[in-house]
C-alpha cells in the first residue's frame, strides 16, 4: 500500500512547519525520517495519521485521496516516544483495546492477542498492569497494541528515545523482523543516524520543515544530494572545511592537498566546500589512498574499542573517529589520515558535486 | 577535592530487609583517587542511582560508610558535603538570568561580588556561555540549562566531586555529542573529581577513566575501558559494554580444550582445573570474530550497515552470532565459516571469567 | 472535508448557547433596560437616558459602599494569599498526613455560604457566643452587632477562615508539581530557606497563584451571603459592601432604574479590575 504526500504544505498561523513537500514512500522496509528535534518528522507524522488536516496539498494512500478523511477512519496505529498505555488495564487488555473498539468476537481477539504478546514477547507478562513493567516492557505494549489490530499504516514517532541503551539495541533489532511479513506501510521518525542506517529501508532526512532528500537509506547516506543531508545524516557530524580547486590539485591549507578527483576535473577552479565524515579520518594509515593532515590535539574521547579525537588545523576544527585506543597527549600535534576516496565536494551553496 | 572512600556499603528501601533481593545496593567497597573521572554504568534499576544519593547524602545507607579524605560523611547532610550536582533535567532558576544562576551558590556562600563576577566570567567562557549572560535562564535550549547546573557546580572552588545523573538524557543527539566532549574537555582542564552515572556505555566509556559496572545491586566490574571491552570478568559486562555486544556460546571443555557444538575454539584462558557442574560459555565480542577460509561454518542470516562497519548475524544452527566488518568489505552470500580471534576468545564458567 | 466535522461540532455546543442565553443574557439585557428608564410601578416606564448612571457615579452612597469593598477585597487578599502560600509550604509533602490535611483543609470549602455567615453569627455573638464570651473575658470590648471596627475583624475572620483553604489547596498543587532535583540543586547550592521560597517555589507557583488571586478577587468583589446573615450590613452602614447595598437599593427602596445603573457600574467594575490583574500577573509570561 502506497503512501503519497502530493505538494502538501502544513502552516500555523504566519508559520510554515512544513514547506511544499512531494513524496512517495515505500511498500516494503521502514520508511524513516530523520532530523533533529522541531525539524518537522512529528508534524508529517500527524499529517499522514489524519490527526491535523494539511493546509494545501493531498495525502493519497492506497491509491485514493484520503486528504480531510479523520484519523478513525482510517486504519492507523501510532507508537510514540513516552510509552501510552492504559495505566488502569492489564498487559493483556491494552492489547486486546484497539479489538474490542473494532468490535471483534472474544475468541477472536484472545487468538489474536496471544500470537501478538508471543511476539513480543510479553506472554509471561499479560497479567501485569504498565506501572509493574519497565519501559522496555512497556513500549513493547504500546508496539503490540499498534501491530494488533493489522494497520495498514504504522507511524512510529521515536519509540525508542526513551528506552536505556541496550533495550534500545535489542528492540531495533526486533522491529524490522516484526514487520517483515506485515503487508503495511512503516514511517519511523528518529533524531538518531546510526539508528536510521541500522534499521535501513527508505530515509527521508528533514531539515526545518523541508525534506532535503528521500531514498535507499545507504544511498542517501553515501551518496548525499547536498550538505544539509550529509550534515543531518552523520554522527559523530562530519567535517567540514573550505577547500580549493587549483589545477589538478585540491588544497585545504598549503600543507594540505591531494589530486583532484577525476569527477572535479572538469570544474572550474575557484573555492568548494569539502565534507569528510569523521570515521574516514584516522590516527593510522589504514591501507585507503589517504592525504596527511597536522591537528593540535584538543579533546581525546578514548573509550574502550575505539578513539574519538578532536583537532584543530589552522582555523578548522576537525574530528577523527578510528577503531582502537590511540592514547594520543592532548594539546600535542599528531598526523592523521584523509581518506580522499571518501571526500564529498559541495559547491558554495551547499549542492553535491556529482550528485 | 577529594579522596572518596565507599566502605561496606549496604542499602535497602525496606525496613527490614531479610531476602537478598530486598537489597537495592549490597556489599559495595570502593575508593576513587582525587581528580579522576569516573563512570557508574548500569541498566535501569541496578542501584548507580541509589549509590549516588548515598554519595551526595540524600540517602542514608543502611550499612556502611562513607569516606571524604579520610572523614567519615555518612551522617553529614548534603549542603555539608561540598559536593555539586548535574541532574538528568535541567534545573535552572528561571526568574535569574544566566550570570545570576551561576552566581548563586557563591553569594549564598558570601563571596565579595568581584571575586563572583571574576569566576563567573572565567566559567562562563569555559562553557561557551559568555555571550547568554544577561539572559533569562528560562530561556535557553536543554544542553544550554545544563550548562549551567553544571557551571553551578564548576564556579565553587570548595567542591569535592561533581556529579551527574545521566546528565545528557533531554538532549538532541548532535547536541548530545558536543556536551560529551565539552564534559571530557572540562574534566581535562579542570581536573576535578567527576562522578558520571548513565545507563549509556559509549557515554560512560568516552568520559570515565575508571568505569563502575553495576547490575542487580553488585558492582561486577571496576575497571578502565580498555580493560572492560577487552577482558570482562563478566559475561554480563561482555553483553552491556560494546554495540553489538559480546556473542555469548555455550560450550564444553573437555581435557582442557574448549569445544562449541562440536568445533575446537581455542580460549585465551584455558582452565588449569576441572570445572564440574558449572554453566561454561565462551565469549568473544563481534570486533574479534572475522570471516576466515576456514572455522566454524555458519550461513549468514542478515547484514545490517551501520555507516563505518556492517553489523553481519550468521548462524551456526540455531546459534546467533554476530561479527563486525568494515565497510567496503566484500562478503560472501550465503554460507561462510567463521574464526575466533584466540587472544580475545574466553572462558566464562557460571558467567564469571575463568581464571 | 475538514470543514463537515466543525459543523457537527456546532451541534454539541448549542444546548449552552441557549442556556447561557436565558441565564445570562437575557437577565443582562433586562438590566440595560432598566437603567436607562424610570418607572412609578403600574408597569409604566420613561425613558431617561443615562441619568441614573450620572446620578451613581457622583452619589456619596455608592463611594463610600465602593470604598469599604475595596478595603474588605484588599485586606482579605493581603491576609489569605501569603496565609494560605505559608499553610501549604507547611503541610507534609508525602506520607499518610496528606490526605488528612486535604480533607480538613477542604471542609470550610463545602460549607454553604448561608450557613457560614450563621455559625459565625452565632460564634460570635457577644453574650452567648463562644468567640464573643471568650474575646470580652480576656477584657476586650466586643460586640460586633454595635461595634464598627468588631463587626469589620469578624467579617474578616470569616472570609479568612472560610475561603483561605482555597489559597491553601491551589498553592499546594503547585508545590507538589515541583521536582525533587531542584529541591536538591538547591541544597547543593548552599541557598537558605528563604532563597528556595524566592527563587524555586513561588516562581514554580506563579500560575496558581494567579489563578487564586483572580478566584479570590472576584468572590470577595461579589460577597453577599455571608456578611448579609451576618451584619446585614450594620452597624449603621459600616460594613455595607456593594452588594449589600445594591440589594437594599433595587429591593428595600424598589428603586430599580438606579439599582440597574449601579449593577452595570459593579459588573464594569470587576470585570475592568479582573482585567488588569490578570495583565499584570501574566505581563512576565508573555516577556519570556
Amino acid at each position: 500500500m502506497t503512501l503519497e504526500l502530493r505538494n502538501v504544505i502544513k502552516r500555523v498561523g504566519a508559520d510554515t512547519h512544513i514547506h511544499e513537500t512531494r513524496v512517495r514512500f515505500a511498500e516494503t522496509g521502514f520508511n524513516i525520517l530523520l532530523g533533529t528535534t522541531l525539524a518537522g518528522k512529528t508534524t508529517l507524522l500527524e499529517l499522514m495519521a489524519g490527526l491535523t488536516p494539511p493546509s494545501a496539498g493531498e495525502i493519497w494512500f492506497d491509491g485514493k485521496n484520503v486528504t480531510g478523511v479523520p484519523v478513525q477512519k482510517r486504519n492507523v496505529s501510532m507508537v510514540y516516544q513516552q510509552f501510552i498505555n492504559y495505566p488502569n488495564l492489564t498487559v493483556y487488555e491494552n492489547i486486546a483495546s484497539p479489538l474490542r473498539v473494532a468490535g471483534l468476537a472474544r475468541a477472536g481477539i484472545d487468538n489474536r492477542v496471544r500470537r501478538i504478546a508471543e511476539l513480543l514477547r510479553l506472554t509471561p507478562l499479560l497479567a501485569r498492569r504498565p506501572a509493574e513493567l519497565s519501559g522496555g516492557q512497556q513500549q513493547r505494549t504500546a508496539l503490540a497494541r499498534a501491530l494488533v489490530k493489522d494497520a495498514d499504516l504504522v507511524l512510529l514517532d521515536e519509540p525508542l528515545a526513551n528506552l536505556d541503551f541496550k533495550l534500545r539495541e535489542e528492540l531495533r533489532d526486533e522491529l524490522p523482523k516484526l514487520f517483515a511479513d506485515r503487508r503495511c506501510t512503516v514511517v519511523f521518525a528518529t533524531s538518531d543516524p546510526v539508528e536510521a542506517l541500522l534499521l535501513g529501508g527508505h530515509t527521508a532526512t528533514i531539515h526545518a520543515g523541508r525534506i532535503t532528500q528521500f531514498g535507499p537509506t545507504p544511498e542517501v547516506y553515501r551518496q548525499p544530494a547536498d550538505l544539509l543531508t550529509a550534515q543531518i545524516f552523520s554522527h559523530p557530524p562530519i567535517n567540514i572545511a573550505p577547500i580549493v580547486k587549483a589545477g589538478d590539485a585540491m588544497v585545504v591549507s598549503d600543507a594540505v592537498r591531494w589530486p583532484a578527483p577525476a569527477a572535479l576535473r572538469r570544474l572550474s577552479d575557484g573555492p568548494y566546500v569539502l565534507g569528510i565524515r569523521p570515521h574516514h579520518v584516522s590516527p593510522l594509515r589504514n591501507g585507503h589512498q589517504a592525504a596527511q593532515i597536522e591537528g593540535r590535539v584538543q579533546i581525546a574521547e578514548l573509550s574502550g574499542s575505539e578513539s574519538v579525537i578532536h583537532f584543530a588545523h589552522g582555523k578548522l576544527s576537525w574530528v577523527s573517529h578510528s577503531p582502537g585506543v590511540h592514547p594520543i597527549e592532548v594539546g600535542g600535534t599528531t598526523r592523521f589520515y584523509v581518506e580522499t576516496e571518501r571526500c564529498l565536494y559541495f559547491t558554495a551553496d551547499g549542492a553535491r558535486i556529482g550528485a | 577535592m577529594a579522596r572518596i572512600a565507599l566502605d561496606g556499603l549496604r542499602h535497602s528501601y525496606l525496613p527490614q530487609p531479610q531476602r537478598p533481593e530486598d537489597w537495592a545496593l549490597k556489599q559495595l567497597d570502593l575508593e576513587w583517587a582525587d581528580g579522576g573521572a569516573y563512570a557508574l554504568l548500569g541498566p535501569s534499576g541496578c542501584g548507580k542511582t541509589t549509590l549516588l544519593n548515598i554519595i551526595s547524602g540524600l540517602v542514608r545507607p543502611s550499612e556502611g560508610r562513607v569516606l571524604f579524605d579520610g572523614v567519615d560523611l555518612t551522617d553529614v547532610p548534603t549542603d555539608k558535603r561540598r559536593i555539586a550536582q548535574v541532574f538528568q533535567f535541567p534545573v535552572v532558576y528561571d526568574t535569574m538570568t544566566v550570570y545570576d544562576n551561576l552566581a548563586f551558590p557563591l553569594r549564598n556562600r558570601g563571596i565579595a561580588e568581584p571575586e563572583i563576577k571574576a569566576k563567573v566570567h572565567e566559567i562562563a567562557r569555559m562553557l561557551d556561555l559568555d555571550s547568554a549572560l544577561a539572559r533569562r535562564a528560562a530561556g535557553l535550549t536543554a544542553d544550554g540549562k545544563q550548562k549551567i547546573s553544571l557551571g553551578r557546580g564548576l564556579v565553587r572552588s570548595d567542591v569535592n566531586v561533581i556529579m551527574f545523573d545521566e546528565p545528557l538524557t533531554v538532549i538532541d543527539p548532535h547536541l548530545k555529542w558536543q556536551l560529551r566532549s565539552k564534559l571530557k574537555e572540562l574534566h581535562q582542564r579542570t581536573r576535578r573529581t567527576m562522578i558520571y552515572v548513565t545507563h549509556d556505555q559509549t557515554e560512560a566509556l568516552t568520559f570515565a577513566d575508571k568505569v563502575v559496572v553495576m547490575h542487580d545491586g553488585t558492582v561486577v566490574q571496576v575497571g578502565s575501558p580498555v580493560d572492560l571491552f577487552e577482558r570482562p570478568q563478566h559475561t554480563f559486562v561482555g553483553h552491556f559494554i560494546g554495540s553489538p555486544g559480546m556473542n555469548v556460546l555455550p560450550c564444553e571443555v573437555h581435557d582442557g580444550t574448549a569445544l562449541f557444538a562440536g568445533h575446537r575454539l581455542p580460549v585465551q584462558n584455558p582452565p588449569k582445573q576441572p570445572l564440574n557442574g558449572q554453566r561454561l560459555e565462551i565469549g568473544v565480542r563481534p570486533e574479534f570474530v572475522t570471516l576466515a577460509p576456514e572455522g566454524l561454518p555458519v550461513r549468514i542470516a542478515k547484514v545490517s550497515d551501520g555507516g563505518r562497519y556492517r553489523v553481519v548475524e550468521a548462524l551456526h544452527d540455531s546459534q546467533r552470532i554476530k561479527l563486525l566488518v568494515d565497510e567496503d568489505a566484500s562478503l560472501p552470500a550465503d554460507t561462510a565459516h567463521l574464526r575466533f580471534d584466540p587472544g580475545h576468545t574466553r572462558l566464562y564458567a557460571d558467567g564469571w571469567l575463568v581464571s | 472535508m475538514g470543514k463537515t466535522e466543525n459543523q457537527k461540532a456546532w451541534f454539541f455546543v448549542l444546548p449552552v448557547f441557549v442556556l447561557v442565553a436565558f441565564n445570562a443574557l437575557i437577565p443582562l439585557m433586562a438590566v440595560v433596560n432598566y437603567s436607562v428608564q424610570e418607572t412609578f410601578g403600574n408597569n409604566v416606564f420613561f425613558f431617561e437616558g443615562l441619568k441614573w448612571f450620572e446620578e451613581v457615579l457622583h452619589s456619596d452612597r455608592f463611594h463610600a459602599s465602593l470604598l469599604r469593598q475595596l478595603a474588605f477585597t484588599g485586606t482579605i487578599l493581603a491576609i489569605e494569599v501569603p496565609l494560605g502560600v505559608a499553610i501549604a509550604l507547611s503541610m507534609p509533602r508525602r506520607g499518610p498526613w496528606v490526605s488528612v490535611c486535604l480533607v480538613l483543609m477542604a471542609l470550610p470549602l463545602l460549607i454553604p455560604w448561608n450557613v457560614v455567615g450563621a455559625m459565625w453569627n452565632i460564634f460570635a455573638l457577644p453574650d452567648i457566643g463562644l468567640l464573643g464570651r471568650m474575646l470580652n473575658g480576656l477584657g476586650f470590648n466586643y460586640n460586633y452587632t454595635q461595634q464598627p471596627f468588631s463587626a469589620w475583624a469578624t467579617l474578616i475572620a470569616m472570609d479568612v477562615w472560610h475561603w483561605t483553604s482555597l489559597v491553601v489547596l491551589l498553592a499546594y498543587a503547585g508545590l507538589s508539581a515541583i521536582p525533587d532535583a531542584y529541591y536538591q540543586a538547591a541544597k547543593i547550592d548552599g541557598a537558605s530557606s528563604w532563597a528556595v521560597l524566592r527563587h524555586i517555589q513561588l516562581p514554580k507557583m506563579k500560575r496558581v497563584l494567579t489563578i487564586a488571586i483572580l478566584l479570590r478577587f472576584m468572590d470577595s468583589f461579589n460577597i453577599y451571603t455571608e456578611p448579609f446573615v451576618l451584619t446585614g450590613g450594620g452597624p449603621g452602614n459600616t460594613t455595607t459592601l456593594l452588594s449589600i447595598d445594591l440589594v437594599k437599593m433595587a429591593l428595600g427602596q424598589f428603586d430599580l432604574g438606579r439599582a440597574a445603573a449601579m449593577s452595570i457600574v459593579y459588573f464594569l467594575i470587576i470585570l475592568l479590575l479582573s482585567w488588569i490583574f490578570y495583565a499584570a500577573m501574566t505581563r512576565e509570561e508573555g516577556r519570556s
